[in-house]
């Protein structure tokens, strides 16, 4: 689990505010979303498409794809290469994405 | 140098068919299989097992075909019982697209006489846009409609090459990677077989090297007129069911990812991929599903279709060496039962199946012999 | 479809370093990167990074702020948050921008692409809670985001022990350091240890770190020689065991780190089939790169980490390198004075790189992390393991891509970028045959997952 540290903040970056499943989280602007979630607290991003087990961020730079997630409706976006809008929905993912009537 | 009864020249999916049909009838078979990196149609494959609108031209290619499809499912029964390994062959039955009124009416006269020829044997069903709905609820507003047989299935074509090569080995064949065959030296009845990194002895020799067979066939007397043919293939990552039933060109696998692509592209030994084409196989999937425009693409390949010049298989006995067969064919996967359960006990001395009678090289010297 | 004189893949050291040397000799590069802002992972969020005590992250990483100004010459055309989904040997560029594909050519492309984590693959590796530790310090640089409650570190490697000083300065606690450097490596090593000494710089940092884990009392274990992460659908223990010792220890902890040095992503050389040799020292594939780095395919070279690990300052200096050699081909500078610019770059390159020999031998990840247990998961997307690949090996296969057609190990999304390696050296392994010989994945774009419908209006805009 992470934290932030305590930083003066001399770093003009505002905070963003991004949903996760239905939890509300603060983000700061210039972050991705998996940076903004793991410090949020989250501990799994997704569950395999093979096995159904429980997966998180895992390189951060793009080349594992673990942090496979749901972003404004938009299935197996990398939320390690995605930065945090205001207002972005993120949702977790369960197995294989649905096509179809996801949000129905 | 090991003798074995049989020599399999080819470890893709026309070889290890031929050679698991001969093992598991009690033969001392060794596959010989090329490197890591070669021409692998077996690898390539789309993995239709199909029937529909195959043998306009020569009506027995559609017997064949039906007679592989039927045996398919006790193939798929036996590999499992003895590897574990499943085909996930399935055979719902099989959809192809028509997207105007003039294509759908084309379609069905060409599958009309395909059936009349068949004597009825070759049966299906044309479906209008609604009827089709009902088969594929997420079908494009732009399909007209299709022609659907009930013939027609899918498997995984890696799990089948997989399990052949287990089955090879539960029945005692040999399977080696010994990089390519040089030469076939037919010797005292027998032959011997050159490969990169070792020498094999066998009674009789079976050369189903794919387009490798060009250049082995004139060395046992046989010949293969033989080009490649490539096809790009694309596939998504994995979704939920959503598909039920395989198309021509777009199928879900077992595993969720949808399956699309059949190019035909004649651009000699090339299988690289090219953008455009990848792209049009995009569209076209596109037009069919439109749902599928936001999935994403995971990989894409290129693989070279063993082609003849008529496009149907050729299978002959050598006459000038006894013992020498050649077999090759692009449906390697269709045709995988039937190569198991009637070729090779044909290529281990019994009649052949009447089906594979026109199949011969003979019909090609006749036509460049005899210019008009 | 648009071409451009030289496009730069990525905007780390040697990315940037090629653009600003292209720039200075009249060239308007194009540099696409895949991050939102300059620096690559070395020098991640370098102009951003909340985390403003300059002490904690170090000199090192500061030294990348001079590179990232240069990146705003007004003659690069920077593009950041883009990915490139293909590269044809003609040098045509597929490229992702929010969502948007389209289609770019190039007379001459620098891939600056770098390195990779090494895969370190241990039994529970993907639970929740595991990650690399190159992945925390891009938590810390991007975002000042560290581990709440002591974080177990466990490998071998600089980066792991820089990150380790990294948390201490910043007040942030360690559980305990499972050092695997495996036992008589400073031995081995020592005969590189003369050369090494042309860069005392760098020698001696890697001296302070460790003396700064000792002097702050981190626990420090060493000869780790097995590792296991457990817990139920999360990470909630970790076991070790030492060198020589029959019993295992453990740890609770929700965080492990791990880290097995870093090697070449050859993501994209591969797909170009360029020729790439197994470095038996880097235990990597190394494109083949002439002296002016350019790969085999015309008009395409690699800078930097991408092409052989080399360290950020010597990919800068690649960079250069490269960047100088894209301006001769292009007609920007005359070759005669191009060869004497180069002649001094290789120099500098040499005295730079004199260091690596000794840190390849010191930090060699010991056989048993290159090839794991059977029950290990190597394949994390398509979750097959190393048991598996040792079977299918015993049926035949020597080669990973009739084993990736078995097993479907290397066909998820990641494409065999987390798995190919090890694949390699189980299958040599199995087969009693060099890696070399027994080769790697053929990869093919697209490189980055790209959906239909992108894919589908790429030709459109090819036309």
């Amino acid at each position: 689990m992470f934290k932030r540290l305590p930083l003066s903040d001399t770093t003009c970056n505002r905070d963003v505010t991004i949903t996760f499943d239905d939890l509300t989280v603060t983000a700061r602007e210039g972050e991705t979303v998996a940076a903004a979630l793991l410090a949020a607290g989250m501990r799994n991003c997704r569950t395999t498409p093979v096995s159904e087990s429980p997966r998180a961020p895992y390189c951060m730079m793009g080349v594992c794809f673990e942090c496979l997630m749901e972003v404004d409706g938009v299935p197996n976006v990398q939320a390690c290469q995605m930065l945090v809008r205001e207002g972005m929905q993120v949702r977790s993912q369960q197995g294989a994405r649905r096509l179809v009537h996801d949000h129905a | 140098m090991t003798s074995y009864d049989f020599a399999v020249i080819g470890g893709g999916l026309v070889g290890s068919a031929i050679a698991y049909g001969l093992a598991r009838a009690g033969h001392q078979v060794c596959v010989l299989d090329e490197g890591d990196v070669a021409y692998r149609a077996s690898r390539g494959n789309f993995g239709l097992v199909w029937v529909q609108g195959k043998g306009q031209e020569i009506p027995l290619y559609s017997e064949w075909s039906m007679s592989s499809a039927s045996l398919w499912a006790g193939l798929t029964d036996e590999l499992y019982d003895l590897t574990g390994i499943r085909t996930q062959h399935q055979a719902p039955g099989g959809v192809h697209l028509c997207y105007s009124a003039d294509e759908l009416s084309s379609r069905q006269s060409a599958l009309e006489s395909l059936s009349r020829a068949t004597q009825g044997r070759f049966d299906f069903d044309m479906l209008d846009h609604d009827q089709l709905r009902q088969l594929i609820p997420e079908i494009g507003e732009s399909v007209v409609g299709a022609s659907w047989s009930r013939l027609d299935g899918h498997a995984n074509p890696l799990y089948l090459l997989r399990a052949l090569h287990a089955g090879i080995q539960h029945h005692g064949g040999t399977y080696k990677s010994c990089g390519p065959v040089r030469r076939i030296r037919p010797e005292a009845g027998s032959f011997i077989v050159d490969c990169e990194r070792q020498q094999v002895h066998a009674a009789r020799v079976v050369l189903a090297a794919g387009l490798g067979n060009r250049d082995l066939a004139p060395q046992v007397g046989l010949s293969a007129p033989l080009a490649p043919n490539r096809g790009e293939i694309l596939v998504t990552e994995r979704m939920k069911p959503l598909l039920n039933l395989p198309t021509t060109y777009l199928r879900q696998t077992g595993e969720g990812s949808i399956l699309m692509g059949d190019s035909h592209e004649d651009v000699g030994f090339d299988d690289g991929t090219e953008t455009h084409v990848l792209s049009h196989i995009a569209q076209r999937a596109v037009r069919a599903l439109p749902a599928l425009a936001n999935t994403r693409v995971v990989r894409a390949w290129g693989a070279l279709r063993v082609m003849t010049p008529d496009g149907y298989p050729l299978y002959e006995a050598s006459e000038t060496y006894p013992g020498a067969f050649v077999a090759c064919c692009h449906s390697g996967v269709t045709l995988a039962a039937a190569h198991v359960k009637r070729l090779a006990p044909w290529i281990a001395g019994d009649t052949p199946p009447a089906e594979i009678s026109p199949f011969t090289a003979e019909r090609f010297h006749v036509q460049t012999a005899t210019p008009v | 479809m648009i071409t451009h004189d030289l496009v730069i893949l990525g905007s780390g050291p040697a990315g940037m370093a090629a653009a600003m040397t292209a720039a200075q000799h009249g060239l308007s590069p194009i540099v696409i990167d895949e991050q939102p802002a300059p620096g690559g992972q070395v020098y991640r969020a370098i102009e951003t990074t909340p985390v403003n005590d300059r002490r904690v992250l170090g000199q090192d990483y500061w030294s990348g702020e001079t590179l990232a100004k240069g990146l705003h010459h007004q003659n690069i055309d920077y593009q950041p948050n883009t990915s490139v989904w293909q590269l044809t040997r003609q040098r045509d560029i597929g490229l992702l921008h929010h969502e948007a594909a389209s289609m770019i050519r190039a007379r001459r492309v620098i891939l600056a692409t770098g390195a990779m984590e090494r895969p370190f693959p241990i039994p529970g590796w993907t639970l929740p809670g595991v990650m690399t530790a190159g992945s925390a310090q891009i938590l810390l640089k991007s975002s000042g985001v560290v581990p709440n409650a002591p974080a177990v570190m466990a490998g071998s490697g600089p980066l792991l022990f820089l990150l380790a000083a990294q948390y201490l300065r910043a007040g942030v606690p360690i559980a305990a350091l499972l050092d695997t450097t495996p036992r008589g490596r400073y031995r081995k090593a020592l005969p590189y240890l003369p050369a090494a000494v042309r860069n005392i710089p760098t020698l001696t940092k890697g001296l302070g770190l460790l003396q700064e884990l000792r002097r702050a009392g981190v626990r420090h274990i060493k000869y780790v020689s097995a590792l296991r992460a457990e817990g139920d659908n999360q990470l909630e223990r970790i076991r070790w065991q030492t060198d020589g010792q029959d019993t295992w220890e453990s740890l609770e902890t929700s965080t492990l780190l791990l880290h097995q040095g870093v090697v070449p992503n050859t993501q994209i050389t591969r797909a170009l089939h360029c020729e790439h040799d197994w470095n038996e020292q880097q235990l990597a594939w190394h494109p083949r790169l002439d002296e002016w780095l350019m790969t085999d395919v015309e008009g395409i070279a690699v800078a930097g980490d991408g092409g052989g690990i080399v360290g950020a300052q010597a990919a800068a200096i690649q960079g250069q390198l490269a960047g100088l050699g894209a301006a001769i081909a292009l007609g920007k500078v005359k070759s005669d004075e191009g060869n004497r610019q180069a002649a001094q770059l290789r120099q500098k390159l040499a005295r730079e790189t004199s260091i690596r020999p000794f840190l390849d031998v010191m930090y060699q990840p010991a056989l048993q992390w290159r090839l794991p247990s059977d029950d290990t998961l190597v394949c994390r997307c398509e979750e097959v393991t190393a048991g598996e690949i040792r079977r299918i090996a015993r049926m035949g296969c020597r080669g990973p891509n009739q084993t990736k057609s078995f097993s479907r190990c290397g066909m998820g999304p990641c494409q065999g970028r987390m798995c190919g390696l090890t694949v390699s050296e189980l299958l040599a392994d199995a087969n009693q045959q060099s890696v070399e010989a027994t080769g790697y994945y053929r990869l093919r774009p697209p490189f980055k997952p790209i959906t239909l419908g992108q894919l589908a209006r790429a030709a459109e805009d090819n036309q």
